[in-house]
């Protein structure tokens, strides 16, 4: 401890320039937090409470929280029905949860992917088992965005491996189709391609052939995660050896073999970083179907907040959601951190 | 040769006509396709308070949707259902132009650009809305030119900047825009002392100084509307079957008011003596079959959510959170601009 002092004094008042630094630090901290603290915690009204009982204790209102947290959380759901989207988002968070825990081998993780998906379809769709039939356009909140963020991810991975190693294919034309797809989808915005899926797919389509608007958001999702996830895979791909690749073909491997066996499993490791990178932005980047009328978690709080008893209560509604985008970012970079880690463990 | 062809053309018109006028209407492709599929299909605002809003268990509330539910019980009958699809304003329009929706009821102002050009109709008003000026009354302004040289803060993504800047131009003043990303920021901005004075549509001013002020009485709309903004429902230009159904409706609701026929008397009113509401309500005449329609739609309409002024009250009166008045949009006979046309 007594060591500790005079290194922490070197480090914060080691020069002129430290020491100011440190010195207008300590200001900003004693100026700004103390404040904040009283506006978040000690004024604040926690419980159910109206709108003029805020105003009059002057500090934030959770009650705004607890009195829109159902509408924020599950959308314009049917109410009595939603205990439906609560299972089937926890559904989800465990079938990644228990992917991510890397106990289980690939079929059993496979197959817990398939039986979980139809699981989750059944739950919030219903018209089977006794349930209530919901169409998708009153699917919303934070199951909408969880599972568009993982269709991003889930599902535009198997496509996103084979655009990577068709980019690097021999083949011309296999080549050309890979690295016009890529370019084009990177090429423009992705409210682009969801205003495109959305609302223009539908002109072109004969009067009778309705594709489900959240199908179409889920489509154009896919599709623009998978280019940029091709992108990042091709990098680990070049970080691969040559000579492995070599290597396998001189045992007998087909293309496909040592692709997915010796290739695949090497450039992925590499890509992790900028996988999780992509993850976390496309996280994100779900808002921004709210542009095409889809309720996710943000749209569904700007709902909540255009009710005009409410409306002044906009920071705090914010604050909410902004800690519950927080959370899942944050669990993605943690768990590619400990899984850069532990396949860096198994190589040594 | 030319006359001959346009005595043709005139009579070949008339007998048109004719079979026009003695043929009952026929439903259109929209009606057959709302009666098919059970519901009515209505882009709704994502959420604008009072008039399309997801209440706190997630129904939609607001003026704007009434009026769609009253349109869907016009169609549809006791079995009336509808699904509202929330629109951005720049989808709104190709949503329904690619037929995702059957009519918009949103926040859209009727102008000749759009009526004329995006292959629509607006079916009528149900909002008479115009932008105006929120001012503290301490500056004791006696109109809206009194702000001549004043900073106003306003929105951006409406027309609200270019009707502030037209207007002042047009009356040779000068003013300060200090423009927000949204109404929120703006709204905030004011009241923290930003600029002298708040410029939105009416409707949005009131609830404004009605909720946010700190002290409403501290502050003062003033009297000049710079711009008009008629709100209204708009439908498909294809199929004007549809879009004499949902005219109508807005004019049968308008006109229940008039008559003093509530959700809560329409029962009753069956019963009238008066011409008019028998027309109205199908207890004589054939008013709903020449729409397409059967006897019963103006009652139904009436019934599902009330009249017009029961319909404003609700949603935006001054009972609610918006405190809006009536003003613009009460009827003829009490100063306002609401008439219905003659149901006969």
């Amino acid at each position: 401890m007594s060591a500790a002092v005079p290194k922490l004094r070197q480090r914060l008042f080691g020069s002129v320039g430290n020491s100011l630094l440190t010195l207008a630090m300590v200001a900003a901290f004693v100026i700004y937090v103390p404040p904040l603290l009283r506006w978040a915690f000690i004024d604040a009204t926690w419980v159910a409470a109206a709108p003029d009982v805020c105003r009059a204790n002057g500090g934030a209102c959770w009650s705004f929280v607890h009195e829109k947290y159902r509408l924020i959380l599950f959308g314009r759901y049917p109410y009595a029905e939603q205990w439906r989207p609560l299972a089937a988002l926890a559904l989800a968070i465990m079938l990644v949860l228990a992917s991510c825990s890397l106990r289980f081998g690939w079929r059993t993780v496979v197959a817990g992917w398939a039986i979980g998906v139809t699981a989750i379809i059944v739950l919030m769709r219903g018209g089977a088992l006794g349930l209530e039939y919901v169409p998708t356009d009153l699917w919303g909140g934070l199951p909408l965005t969880v599972f568009l963020a993982l269709s991003g991810m889930v599902g535009a991975f198997p496509l996103a491996v084979v655009l990577a190693l068709g980019r690097r294919s021999r083949l011309r034309v296999v080549k050309s189709i890979c690295v016009a797809f890529i370019e084009m989808v990177r090429g423009v915005p992705l409210v682009t391609v969801l205003f495109m899926a959305s609302f223009m797919i539908p002109l072109f389509l004969p009067g009778k052939v309705q594709v489900d608007a959240l199908l179409r958001a889920l489509a154009a999702i896919t599709l623009f995660s998978a280019a940029y996830l091709a992108e990042a895979i091709r990098g680990g791909l070049q970080a691969v050896p040559e000579g492995q690749e070599q290597a396998a073909e001189a045992l007998g491997l087909t293309y496909w073999q040592t692709s997915l066996l010796v290739v695949v499993p090497q450039a992925l490791r590499h890509a992790i970083p900028a996988i999780a990178n992509l993850f976390i932005g496309l996280f994100k980047d779900t808002s921004l179907v709210g542009i095409v009328g889809l309720t996710d978690l943000l749209l569904a709080t700007k709902q909540a907040l255009g009710d005009p008893q409410w409306r002044s209560f906009a920071l705090e509604g914010y604050i909410f959601v902004a800690l519950i985008y927080v959370a899942f970012c944050f669990f993605i970079s943690r768990y590619s951190r400990s899984l850069e880690r532990r396949l860096q463990h198994d190589r040594s | 040769m030319n006359n001959l062809l346009n005595n043709g053309l005139a009579a070949a018109m008339l007998l048109a006509a004719a079979a026009g006028a003695s043929a009952p209407a026929q439903a259109g492709a929209t009606i057959d396709a709302i009666r098919q599929r059970g519901e009515v299909v209505c882009g709704v605002s994502t959420g604008i308070g009072g008039f399309s809003i997801a209440d706190s268990s997630g129904q939609w509330t607001g003026l704007t949707t009434d009026f769609c539910r009253a349109v869907s019980a016009a169609v549809l009958g006791d079995a009336a259902k509808e699904k509202f699809v929330p629109l951005s304003p720049q989808q709104r329009f190709t949503a329904l132009q690619s037929g995702e929706v059957d009519m918009l009821t949103t926040v859209a102002t009727w102008t000749l650009t759009r009526d004329a050009s995006l292959g629509l109709l607006y079916a009528g008003v149900y909002f008479y809305d115009g932008q105006g000026f929120l001012v503290p009354k301490s500056l004791d302004l006696k109109g809206a030119l009194d702000l001549d040289g004043a900073s106003i803060c306003t929105a951006t993504g409406t027309t609200s900047e270019l009707n502030l800047a037209d207007y002042f131009r047009a009356n040779g003043k000068k003013f300060t825009p200090v423009v927000f990303e949204s109404q929120n920021e703006a709204r905030a901005a004011f009241f923290s002392g930003r600029c002298q004075a708040f410029s939105a549509d009416m409707s949005y001013l009131s609830s404004v100084r009605a909720s946010d002020a700190p002290n409403p009485d501290e502050w003062v709309i003033l009297p000049e509307m710079i711009s008009k903004e008629p709100l209204g429902p708009v439908v498909g230009r294809n199929d004007l079957e549809w879009y004499t159904v949902a005219k109508w409706t807005l004019m049968a609701l308008i006109e229940a008011e008039e008559k003093g026929i509530t959700q809560a008397n329409v029962d009753q009113m069956k019963d009238s003596q008066d011409p008019t509401i028998q027309r109205l309500l199908g207890t004589s005449g054939d008013m709903g079959e020449k729409l397409g329609l059967d006897a019963g739609w103006a009652y139904r309409a009436i019934k599902r959510g009330g009249n017009y002024g029961e319909i404003f009250e609700r949603n935006v009166g001054p009972k609610t959170p918006l405190r809006m008045e009536r003003n613009a949009n009460a009827l003829w006979t009490q100063g306002g601009q609401m008439y219905a046309l003659p149901v006969r």
